[in-house]
């Protein structure tokens, strides 16, 4: 519960001032995620605490290296949550570190994403400067909205001190069912699915069939169940945070785990004969992993090819090869953009320096 | 610019555009001096409109090589000057790009031209069941493109979010008429969120030439329920107490005695005069969620001090109750010869405070004011009377202005919530921010816009106005960005 923010901007400030590449972390839970750096470390696990919580304005401002199993707690009491529900890859998962990363749970495709629900943040940028953008209101168009930039940014822009979120009140009642069917078929069914006004907040399939979560109130829910004719997921909770968290045993595996960022109605495809049992479908099959080993082109040209992206999500114990980018490569005058944008945050390019891209 | 040198330019956009698309003349360049906000004026160079994307990036290539200033304009219903044309600007009026390219009914999508009107969007697809979400009070009117310029909300905002959560991709051209997609309708992108960037950057890093929305459900069932209040407060707990319970209603409005007594003077709905506020307050979702919706927020009302509480039961009894409130500001208007709108967002738990002292400072300063707010997520818009035509009337509206907004930042809220800073609220900005995130901001957009070409003078101040405005400012002895030289 420390304001460490001022021994965090001594730290930058002298790094900007040698040139010295920071490596900013906090809670450990995700090492694996995003290009392999070397650097100082920076470490904003000691910056932490709750600095504001509004039930009634529905607005959490905390620090960044709050445990993000805290924030839950604390928001629990009060019938609340972070509606874009938050992996947490650890107990040690921070609240900064999910920003950063910009992870959102199986509620995504339905109640939006981390990015929607920032309202506010305060960073150090390369040079060391405190900044403070947005604030902890609903709406705020003062200035260029660097608070969602900041999301999924994985600490190349700015350190993250505090975020501001939109919090929302948690559903009344849930229940989850299962239907059994192949991937090949789930885009027809999610499709009729979502153009039917079923209460949907989550919605995945695998290799066996479609799992879906309703909320709503409770005769609501058992007219669906009716409806639906689909058997009841006991012990739902688990399964979706298992889904979020990568627990299912589907995720036990040495491959190289992909991420594929796609239209949702997107049809089943291959990569390079994968088969049924490689893929794992979320957010109403806008996001789906895949176990596999080929090589990194194919998977990034297969989903550039779809309309989306692809993202090495966690390295397998295969070697890559040459290939060392984990995101999908940006088209040339996009990634100029990129470059002057992290100029302008980041001079010295002290900042995760590679986290995200080689060149930035 | 010298006139020959506006010659040639004319002469080299005839290469680009066909001459009824370029616009130089005096008579032909008054409608567009000015936007939805008329006090600040200025008449642009010349108006180019351009009738596909090739000739933007054209016309940008060339403003870009003569270092002349491009000024991006929809429908110009803006209300903070942010189209108003500066001194030697051209200004780019995207109203010919208006079709809607593709509707995916499986995707929920719509694929559309920034000059595509907001509400037309909610129209072609309403055979499909669908609908576009936000909805500015100038949606009949106003454009995709300027929407997401400005990030525009509406009155359901709290429910469905603003521009930015429902746009998937759009495409800019940069200054040096590059063509940039962003997003697409996968739900993220890789690299920087510059989607989100984009939205409210009002003109300052690039042209936005198509726009993908996300389209939604058109809800089972809608009810509004309207509810009158002997007294302000009481109605502010009100909308406190129910997003405490936990209902997130799809629009939760408020007005005050003079906006009410407007109002229904202008459009008859059966507002009650009597009350010194009124919520309006919209549910939607399936027809059981609804009734159960209805019913706890009926109770809340009652408990919270209500006078009388109206559940609308038809459709038409519903738009009635809207009519009034959608009504408010030309109902407003024909109060006084002018009226200023502000358009500061507070803290929900700070509203009778902020209201208490708008109340006091409307004596001192001797002007009126209609309250009208998006109460549901804390965007006010007091609306101050005055006639333009008495001298000092504007400035000292003006000063008004500003304190109010002084005071949303203070309560730890902003200067704008939807209406975005334009050319109106520079100088508040500098309350707002200080040099090191002004700094940030003036990087960002060098980042984009190395020249400052793209709509200059809007949106940020430069660091010396703030310094300018420091030394009239000096609060409690301390003197705003005292880094700064002052000159």
């Amino acid at each position: 519960m420390a304001d460490m923010s001022r021994d965090l901007q001594q730290q930058v400030q002298k790094a900007y001032a040698t040139g010295t590449p920071l490596k900013i972390g906090a809670g450990h839970s995700k090492p694996w995620y995003g290009r392999d750096i070397e650097g100082e470390y920076c470490s904003v696990s000691e910056h932490c605490g709750v600095l504001a919580y509004r039930p009634a304005e529905l607005t959490l401002t905390v620090r960044a290296g709050t445990p993000l199993q805290e924030v839950h707690d604390e928001l629990a009491v009060h019938g609340q949550c972070l509606a874009f529900e938050p992996p947490m890859f650890s107990e040690n998962s921070t609240i900064g570190g999910t920003v950063a990363c910009g992870f959102s749970g199986s509620s995504r495709a339905f109640s939006g994403a981390c990015r929607d629900y920032v309202l506010g943040c305060r960073i150090l940028n390369g040079r060391g400067d405190m900044l403070r953008f947005g604030g902890e209101v609903m709406k705020n168009v003062a200035g260029f909205d660097v608070s969602r930039l900041m999301v999924g940014s994985l600490g190349t822009l700015g350190l993250l001190l505090d975020v501001s979120f939109k919090i929302m009140p948690k559903a009344q009642h849930q229940k989850s069912f299962f239907l059994e069917g192949s991937l090949k078929d789930a885009v027809a069914l999610m499709s009729d699915w979502k153009t039917s006004h079923m209460p949907l907040t989550a919605l995945a399939a695998d290799s066996l069939g479609v799992y879906l979560r309703l909320s709503g109130s409770m005769s609501e829910l058992n007219d669906w169940q009716h409806t639906l004719n689909a058997t009841l997921l006991q012990e739902a909770d688990v399964f979706w945070q298992n889904i979020s968290e990568h627990r299912l045993s589907f995720f036990d595996d040495s491959r190289h785990l992909w991420r594929l960022s796609l239209p949702p109605s997107t049809p089943h495809f291959t990569i390079k004969y994968s088969r049924d049992e490689d893929w794992l479908w979320d957010w109403g099959g806008a996001q789906r992993w895949l176990l596999s080993d080929v090589k990194a082109e194919h998977v990034f040209h297969a989903a550039q090819v779809a309309g989306g992206h692809a993202t090495l999500f966690r390295a397998g114990t295969t070697p890559l090869g040459r290939y060392d980018e984990v995101f999908s490569p940006l088209p040339t005058s996009l990634m100029q953009v990129h470059q002057r944008l992290k100029k302008s945050f980041d001079p010295k390019y002290i900042l995760n320096r590679g986290r995200m891209y080689a060149n930035l | 610019m010298d006139e020959l040198k506006r010659q040639k330019l004319l002469a080299d956009f005839a290469h680009i555009l066909p001459c009824a698309c370029i616009l130089s003349q005096k008579e032909d360049l008054m409608p567009y001096e000015c936007d939805g906000l008329s006090v600040y004026r200025g008449l642009p160079l010349a108006v180019v409109i351009p009738e596909d994307i090739q000739q933007i990036q054209l016309i940008l290539r060339l403003c870009d090589e003569r270092q002349v200033a491009v000024i991006a304009r929809g429908a110009g219903t803006g209300l903070a000057g942010g189209a108003m044309p500066t001194k030697g600007a051209v200004v780019l009026s995207l109203a010919k790009l208006n079709q809607i390219l593709r509707i995916d009914s499986n995707q929920m999508t719509a694929t559309v031209q920034p000059g595509v009107r907001n509400l037309a969007i909610s129209q072609a697809v309403a055979h499909l069941g669908l609908y576009y979400a936000p909805d500015p009070s100038s949606q009949i009117a106003c454009t995709i493109g300027g929407n997401v310029a400005e990030n525009s909300g509406g009155v359901h905002c709290l429910k469905y979010g603003l521009t930015v959560h429902n746009v998937l991709a759009v495409k800019i051209l940069t200054i040096e008429g590059e063509l940039i997609a962003l997003g697409s309708e996968a739900l993220d992108q890789s690299g920087y969120d510059l989607l989100a960037l984009m939205h409210g950057s009002e003109g300052l890093l690039g042209i936005v030439v198509e726009v993908t929305v996300k389209l939604l459900h058109q809800p089972e069932s809608v009810q509004v329920m309207l509810a009158s209040f002997d007294d302000v407060e009481r109605a502010g707990q009100a909308v406190a107490d129910i997003i405490a319970a936990g209902v997130v209603p799809a629009g939760l409005e408020m007005m005050d005695k003079l906006a009410i007594e407007a109002a229904e003077a202008f459009a008859h709905v059966g507002y009650p005069l009597n009350a010194e506020a009124i919520l309006l307050c919209e549910v939607d979702g399936s027809q059981q969620a609804v009734q159960q919706q209805l019913h706890d927020v009926d109770v809340i009302l009652q408990q919270a001090g209500a006078t009388d509480v109206r559940i609308s039961q038809t459709a038409e009894q519903r738009m009635q109750f809207w009519a009034g409130r959608k009504a408010a500001f030309p109902a407003v208007g024909r109060l006084a010869p002018d009226y200023y709108c502000m358009d500061g967002t507070i803290p929900r738990s700070s509203l009778s405070h902020v209201l208490k002292q708008i109340s006091l400072w409307s004596e001192e300063y001797q002007l009126s004011v209609a309250n009208v707010f998006h109460a549901g997520d804390g965007n006010m818009h007091p609306l101050i009377l005055y006639d333009a035509n008495q001298k000092g009337e504007l400035e000292k509206t003006e000063a008004f202005g500003a304190k109010i907004l002084r005071l949303c930042v203070e309560v730890g809220g902003t200067i704008t919530g939807e209406h975005g800073v334009g050319v109106e609220k520079l100088d508040s900005m500098c309350v707002q921010f200080g040099t090191a995130e002004l700094q940030q901001f003036l990087s960002i957009k060098q980042a984009f816009d190395a020249q400052g070409l793209l709509n200059p003078g809007k949106a940020i101040p430069s660091l010396h106005r703030c310094a300018e405005l420091g030394r009239m400012h000096v609060h409690n002895g301390v003197l705003p960005h005292p880094e700064l030289e002052r000159f």
